[in-house]
């Protein structure tokens, strides 16, 4: 057998797969972090709710309308950013003369709230949900072994991350956006209806989570409080990317969850809490983050 | 920075009115009667809630600075105490010490990192630094992990007042209580909480005039980190246990609410906010209703309706019919 640094090589392969799913949820969510933040202004500790929502949402699809993993992965994310748009248009809206503070604070109370509510009624344990049949198999090579369904979550959430870059790069809602980042009021004066394009971008983000939710669902259970251990290492990894930019957002949730899966290997005590250390050597050394400017 | 309109503007006089003191002197009269009608376990909980928020609110109110941390020095020293008082043995008053001390390290680490960013930031960075020491708390042998620490007794204070009876307690608590929000009180009428002030009203004048914004602000961490300690070593003494539930963020979270919802940047918010949250949370634990959902919507509606708090909202009503 194949050792490195003492380590069987499928052990290391192993834990490097398991980081880069992780780091396909990090990237996921801290995209969408970064996309509502850039045009809202609005940290949006809500981010973890509307994963666990997105999850919730795919499970109560099957549940209770009998429908399957694919329809749940494009309906799901539809529901939870359409929830967005309800809470963007309803309240959220009213905040952003205000202090960013207050945006924090809104979408704490929300997280709270929906957290609560899910835990109330649907317990604290997790569901189990399936993966779709066509993935429940293995791929075994002589130094790696994936469990096709979590390989299917790396290529999607990479998929997905670099659509979106896409789209707000290289189209013409996306210039929009970047337009209104730089300057909302001069954009509304070229006839661009920019509360529409807030709603949508909080939908829009909102609705990442959702999909990472969904993603996450047959891998670690569906439970009320996914959420809100997810986003406090989101922030960290935002944190430690800065959220000036989308492809910065979208490396360091990579990076992070591989470093964190390497960790595993080399010092499993340290594993919880590898990601936060990161992120206080980045404040001693680069404050503004790795991808951040400072203003 | 949050706007200065919904604070108190500097404080306007150093010296309290003769009103206000026979107000205060009242009040602190009346605090010493309580538990003649009310159950002195509850009020001791409302009292260190409220020193909670004060600390919480010494921070956010006069330094701008918004902690989602705050409940890794509560439940930090809540531990240290408990650990003091069971392992070590040794006297209440040196075991909440001990607890306020570990707090104050602890505050000066966090605060050495956050203070490096500002706004939302800061808010982030104290939150994934509080997880983190949540995480070690998790791990840590002496916290007993799920279990806590549990099954010491309160001890005697300078070894002769046996605080096992509450009703001694309570009057301990209730001084260390009213000492401690005249020393908050006294540290925003200082110079140094009128630099705080200033920093947290224009920041880059402040630069301008020569302080070194930096370390006032950790300064204002610091000492907020203090009192919190205190507050949670109290907490442990009374109900003779110490738990991952004082270090989780959710604690965090609850201590913004108080001080939101009491109204930031007065005296007098944060200890009205506590009680209604501790109250809240008491009577939601009766009803069926989930206690965290209770707990967000409050939040939410304190947001979007009053930003400035029951007693911000109340002192606001007063100035402007006053004016008019």
């Amino acid at each position: 057998m194949t050792m490195i640094f003492g380590v069987p090589l499928v052990v290391l392969t192993g834990q490097v797969m398991i980081g880069l799913i992780n780091g396909s949820f990090y990237a996921l969510l801290s995209l969408g972090l970064a996309v509502i933040f850039g045009l809202l202004r609005v940290v949006n500790f809500a981010h973890g709710a509307f994963y666990m929502l997105g999850a919730f949402a795919a499970w109560m699809l099957g549940q209770y309308l009998g429908l399957g993993y694919w329809p749940s992965l494009l309906l799901a994310p539809v529901l939870v950013g359409l929830v967005g748009a309800l809470v963007e248009r309803t309240m959220l809206r009213r905040l952003y003369d205000l202090d960013h503070l207050y945006g924090l604070l809104f979408t704490f109370g929300l997280a709270l709230l929906l957290e609560g509510a899910f835990q109330h009624f649907y317990g604290a344990s997790g569901k189990p949900f399936a993966a779709p049949a066509e993935m429940r198999g293995v791929i075994r090579t002589d130094f790696v072994t994936v469990p096709i369904y979590r390989g299917w979550v790396v290529v999607a959430s990479l998929l997905i991350c670099f659509g979106t870059w896409a789209l707000i790069e290289k189209t013409k809602i996306g210039s929009y956006l970047r337009a209104a980042t730089e300057d909302a009021t001069l954009v509304q004066a070229f006839g661009v209806n920019v509360p529409l394009l807030l709603t949508l971008t909080y939908a829009f983000g909102c609705a990442l989570a959702g999909v990472a939710g969904v993603l996450a669902a047959p891998i670690f259970q569906v439970s009320p409080t996914m959420g809100s251990n997810m986003i406090i290492i989101i922030f960290a990894v935002v944190v430690v990317g800065g959220m000036g930019s989308i492809l910065g957002a979208i490396a360091t949730g990579y990076l992070l969850g591989v470093v964190e899966g390497l960790t595993k290997v080399f010092y499993p005590e340290a594993a919880n809490i590898v990601i936060f250390v990161i992120m206080a050597i980045v404040l001693l050394l680069r404050p503004a983050g790795l991808f951040g400017k400072e203003n | 920075m949050i706007e200065a309109e919904e604070f108190e503007t500097v404080a306007e006089t150093t010296r309290p009115h003769r009103r206000q003191q026979f107000v205060v002197v009242a009040l602190i009269a009346l605090l010493m009667l309580l538990p003649l009608w009310i159950y002195p376990v509850l009020l001791m909980k409302l009292m260190c809630f409220a020193l909670f928020a004060s600390a919480f609110n010494l921070l956010l109110g006069y330094g701008g600075l918004l902690s989602f941390g705050h409940a890794a020095f509560f439940g930090g020293s809540a531990y240290v105490t408990a650990h003091a008082l069971k392992v070590w043995e040794v006297n209440p008053e040196f075991a909440i010490l001990a607890g306020v001390a570990a707090a104050l390290v602890l505050g000066l680490i966090m605060g050495l990192l956050a203070v490096r960013r500002q706004g939302i930031y800061f808010a982030m960075v104290t939150l994934a630094l509080a997880q983190m020491f949540y995480f070690f708390c998790l791990q840590a042998p002496f916290t007993h992990g799920e279990d806590g620490i549990q099954g010491f007794s309160r001890g005697r204070l300078f070894g002769v007042i046996d605080l096992s009876d509450s009703n001694v307690l309570y009057y301990v608590i209730a001084i260390v209580f009213v000492a401690s929000i005249f020393a908050i009180w006294r540290i925003v009428h200082s110079p140094y909480g009128m630099v705080l002030q200033a920093i947290r009203e224009n920041e880059q004048r402040a630069i301008s005039l020569g302080y070194s914004v930096q370390r006032y602000k950790l300064g204002a961490f610091v000492m907020s980190a203090g009192f919190a300690g205190l507050a949670g070593g109290l907490k442990a003494i009374l109900f003779q246990f110490a738990t991952l539930t004082d270090v989780n963020w959710h604690m965090s979270g609850e201590v913004i609410l108080m001080t939101l919802l009491g109204g930031i940047g007065s005296i007098a918010g944060p200890i009205v906010g506590a009680g209604l949250v501790v109250t809240l949370q008491n009577y939601f634990a009766t009803t069926g209703f989930p206690v965290t959902t209770a707990l967000g919507a409050t939040f939410i509606v304190c947001v979007l309706l009053f930003r400035r708090g029951i007693v911000g909202e109340f002192r606001h009503r007063f100035a402007t019919r006053k004016k008019s």
